[in-house]
């Protein structure tokens, strides 16, 4: 369909740029654009406070506190948040497939397997469930920090940490309550093809938590 | 436009990347079903060997273990971009708007680094 037809075919509320692309793409985009900026200040901060805290407990080393002679262990728990990155990275898996399925609407689906991976619903579910999966991941991991000693006054290490983790989790809670919205539409009048952009906005911003997830679980939680 | 996108989705993969959408060589038809099945796996992939070399210590003492994780780290930023953010795929306009800001935001990083001393010690 030329870009022209499709001008003329949107709805008149529906607003273009001059190279023919959704002015509400390219908003998103440039958020997301924005939205690099805030995380690597906030990452950059992480990593010129890196090892200059004073006071445990540390990251990835034990230390003994001189005044009571506890000894804390590395706070850090790969284990859990190695889960917790798995379901993150399986919800953006999920996210693709409920824009396709929005998408694909339309199309007629032969077989069971067309119809489970047409199932809008099925997996905005799943990708709302993965993502206050990883909200919970990480509830659970601030309690057991702040349960050990560390809480974003303790020192470096944690204001830095709690920051950008804290952020990070804001920007997931936000993504979920969006893909609440989505499946409130879905449910009163169904999402269908002509509803694909709202649905891709949605999904480049889930995907962007994702990508911010992939480098803040490299360089704060693996580089020792 | 949109819809125009929505019928381009999910093509066989024979017929991927050989159609076009309305810009021409601006976008081309998104990935199918099984190739965001092949990306998870890959994905997923990365994530265990990064965690696997988190927990080999001859590994984690020698030099190439920060290099190797920021590599792999950047390896699945892209994958997700290019493939999940359908940049690959999108207007050329999307990549500016998304490589631009990352480009000046990374640069920054890299001079707060220089600043503060931790690259210089690296360099050293």
């Amino acid at each position: 369909m030329p870009a022209s037809v499709a001008h003329t075919s949107a709805p008149a509320s529906h607003h273009y740029t001059t190279l023919g692309l959704d002015s509400r793409k390219v908003a998103i985009w440039a958020f997301i654009g924005s939205e690099c900026m805030l995380f690597v200040s906030l990452i950059s901060t992480y990593l010129i406070y890196k090892g200059r805290s004073v006071v445990g407990p540390f990251p990835h080393e034990s230390w003994t506190d001189p005044a009571t002679g506890h000894v804390f262990k590395p706070i850090l728990n790969i284990p859990v948040t190695s889960a917790s990155t798995f379901v993150l990275l399986m919800s953006s898996l999920f996210m693709v497939l409920a824009l396709a399925a929005v998408q694909n609407k339309e199309k007629p689906k032969h077989t069971r397997g067309d119809r489970i991976l047409g199932n809008s619903r099925l997996w905005l579910w799943m990708t709302a469930i993965a993502g206050t999966t990883f909200l919970g991941f990480q509830a659970f991991e601030f309690t057991s920090f702040v349960h050990e000693g560390l809480t974003i006054r303790t020192n470096l290490f944690g204001s830095s940490f709690f920051t950008l983790t804290g952020f990070h989790g804001a920007h997931v809670t936000a993504g979920v309550i969006w893909l609440v919205t989505l499946l409130a539409i879905d449910y009163r009048r169904g999402l269908g093809s002509k509803d694909s952009l709202l649905v891709d906005i949605s999904a480049l911003y889930w995907h962007f938590v994702d990508v911010i997830w992939i480098v803040i679980f490299t360089l704060v939680y693996l580089i020792k | 436009m949109m819809d125009s996108h929505a019928s381009m989705t999910n093509l066989p993969d024979s017929a991927e990347g050989q159609a076009h959408a309305p810009h021409g060589e601006e976008e081309h038809a998104h990935p199918t079903w099984s190739t965001y099945w092949k990306v998870a796996l890959i994905l997923t992939l990365i994530t265990v060997g990064e965690v696997w070399a988190y927990y080999i210590p001859s590994f984690v003492a020698g030099r190439g273990f920060v290099p190797t994780l920021l590599f792999l780290s950047a390896l699945k930023f892209t994958i997700v971009v290019m493939f999940y953010m359908h940049l690959k795929y999108d207007h050329r306009l999307f990549r500016v708007l998304f490589t631009g800001p990352l480009l000046i935001a990374s640069l920054t990083l890299l001079a707060l680094l220089f600043l503060f001393g931790h690259l210089f010690i690296k360099i050293m």
